[in-house]
């Protein structure tokens, strides 16, 4: 996915300006910046919430000559948790997951056997099968966000986009949320997350850093450049030291 | 893969849709057949020649034409509380039921006519129809949208204060319409027709079936308005089509029967526990419990001070507003502000 001069705007402001950043395709990149940053805006940009100048393009194709339901069958998204935290929501863990089909579905189309059988296979991945028949306001955060990563499963886009998705998971669930993100890019998925747990960050393969709304530093996230840009990124408050295969950030 | 034992086997059989619809429609059908043989002095079973003339021509359209606002102001309950998120809205506090009785009145001022023919019905509804939209669409102007239930029910209750003003404007200059108006402003079921019946049924039958194929929408909107967007639907057309069919349910049935407050609220709630979570459950059990409801208040209105009956009107608002109570005390409703 290539972003060019991309611009994105939330009511009259420009939250984000002029970025060019290829997303390479199969692989993991995370975004990381200050509060603020435009982190979250870049996704909604890329996912038509929010208004855009500049062009978005996956393999050549500019996205805004695909339709809404062909956008939507290549690109998921999933909200931060208090986006969809609803107080007023009737739905049922299953029919949450079931909402990801709908980019595959017609007008009055009851879901087929194939959409029953990837709801329950995301259900399964995401140990939330147990609470399939339970209303979504009953459910604790943690139990919540594994839902919502269930429904963005369902939607089987070959790009997943994911802000905060380790928000309210406890570590066993942050531990096995890395396992899912493996198997994904093993499918050969684009994921793209926003994260504020830089060691998880770090786990990825390419880092894309944003300072107030513009590009500051994007690399591959091994790279001692890149670890120097995201020092520098956080003011020289953060240091990233290698504990085993793994880079950890700690306070500096 | 094999996925073994299918959760789907877990979940759809508890929702067992079909036996419930099936109960509430049994219901239905024996209260439409009490509602057409219970007279001013009790049921009655003698049909002579001219028994059956008020049979068929008085109790029994009114039972089914009563059975049919509510089923209306049922399902336009059922969508304004999943469409703005919000389980306060309905008809009648949304600003869109007086912005009906506004059009009929203002359809009545211009151009009075006594009978009840299909031309006459038709521009009735067709004035509340703009009416019940111009009310929705100036309450969500005045609260700035729909994000904030607090401001979206004041707004619906400045717009019903400026309509009922409006209204009262109309009977000052036309005082001789007054009798009229004031029977729609209380509610009553002692007049629908035949015809009238027949306009509810044709607008019941549209509304639904349109309801149904917008569903996902309502949906997918309980996951919040961007999550919605990303799932490829195009909301904002799709809303205001949901809108236009709420404002002819309610205009159609203010038409008809006047202002019937509070069944488009309580029927969404009564069987939010029984429609298992599922969207389309949930409109089809709203709006035969709509019809149950105002139903059931018809018969209770005809037969508290029987001979006498009060406007039906009167007894949804009292038995509405101390369910709505009952719900505020229970803390089943929350506030958004």
């Amino acid at each position: 996915m290539k972003l060019q001069d991309l611009s994105v705007y939330r009511g009259p402001c420009e939250v984000l300006r002029n970025l060019s950043i290829e997303i390479p395709k199969g692989k993991w990149t995370s975004i990381i910046g200050p509060n603020g940053a435009g982190k979250s805006s870049l996704l909604q940009g890329i996912t038509n919430i929010l208004p855009i100048k500049g062009q978005i393009s996956i393999e050549g194709v500019d996205i805004q000559t695909l339709s809404s339901k062909e956008r939507a069958r290549t690109i998921a998204w999933l909200a931060q948790n208090n986006d969809a935290a609803e107080e007023f929501s009737e739905l049922t863990v299953y029919d949450t997951v079931m909402l990801g089909r709908i980019p595959h579905q017609g007008w009055l189309h009851l879901p087929n056997p194939y959409d029953h059988q990837v709801v329950e296979q995301s259900l399964r991945k995401t140990h939330t099968q147990s609470i399939a028949t339970r209303f979504l306001h009953e459910l604790s955060g943690g139990e919540k966000q594994r839902v919502l990563l269930a429904r963005l499963l369902a939607v089987e886009a070959d790009i997943l986009l994911m802000d905060e998705p380790l928000a309210n998971l406890d570590p066993p669930h942050q531990a096995d949320w890395l396992i899912w993100q493996k198997e994904l890019l093993s499918q050969g998925k684009t994921l793209v997350t926003v994260l504020h747990e830089i060691q998880y960050a770090l786990r990825a393969d390419h880092l894309v850093m944003i300072r107030q709304g513009i590009l500051h530093f994007e690399g591959a996230s091994n790279d001692p450049t890149t670890h120097q840009a995201l020092i520098a990124l956080f003011e020289g408050r953060i240091r990233l030291e290698k504990l085993g295969n793994e880079w950890v950030s700690l306070p500096a | 893969m094999h996925f073994g034992k299918s959760i789907v086997k877990q979940v759809m059989p508890s929702n067992q849709l079909p036996l419930k619809l099936l109960i509430l429609l049994s219901l239905s059908a024996v209260l439409i057949t009490l509602g057409s043989i219970l007279g001013s002095t009790g049921v009655d079973w003698h049909f002579a020649d001219e028994n059956r003339t008020i049979l068929y021509e008085i109790r029994l359209p009114r039972s089914i034409g009563a059975y049919f606002a509510g089923a209306l102001l049922g399902l336009a309950g059922a969508i304004a509380q999943s469409l703005f998120r919000n389980p306060l809205a309905d008809p009648y506090l949304l600003g869109s039921a007086s912005g009906a009785l506004l059009g009929v009145g203002i359809i009545l001022c211009l151009s009075y006519v006594g009978e009840h023919s299909l031309i006459t019905l038709i521009g009735i509804n067709g004035g509340a129809f703009a009416g019940a939209l111009l009310g929705v669409l100036a309450a969500l102007l005045l609260a700035g949208g729909y994000k904030s239930s607090l401001r979206l029910l004041l707004s619906g209750v400045v717009i019903g204060v400026i309509f009922g003003a409006a209204n009262s404007l109309l009977t000052f200059v036309r005082p001789d319409l007054y009798q009229s108006l004031q029977s729609f402003m209380l509610g009553n079921t002692s007049l629908i027709t035949w015809n009238a019946s027949l306009v509810m049924g044709l607008a019941l039958s549209f509304c639904v079936l349109l309801t149904l194929l917008l569903s996902p929408v309502l949906s997918a909107l309980s996951l919040g308005e961007n999550t919605a967007r990303t799932l490829g639907l195009p909301l904002d057309q799709l809303r205001l089509l949901l809108i236009g069919v709420l404002a002819l349910a309610t205009g159609i049935a203010v038409a008809q029967t006047g202002l019937i407050a509070f069944v488009g609220l309580a029927a969404p709630h009564l069987v939010r526990h029984i429609s298992g979570g599922r969207q389309r459950a949930q409109l089809m059990l709203s709006t035969i419990s709509g019809g149950i409801l105002l139903l059931g208040s018809d018969l209770l209105a005809r037969s508290i001070f029987a001979p006498l009956e009060i406007p039906v009107g009167i007894v949804t608002a009292v038995l509405g507003g101390s369910y709505l109570l009952f719900l505020l005390r229970r803390g089943q409703i929350g506030m958004k502000k």
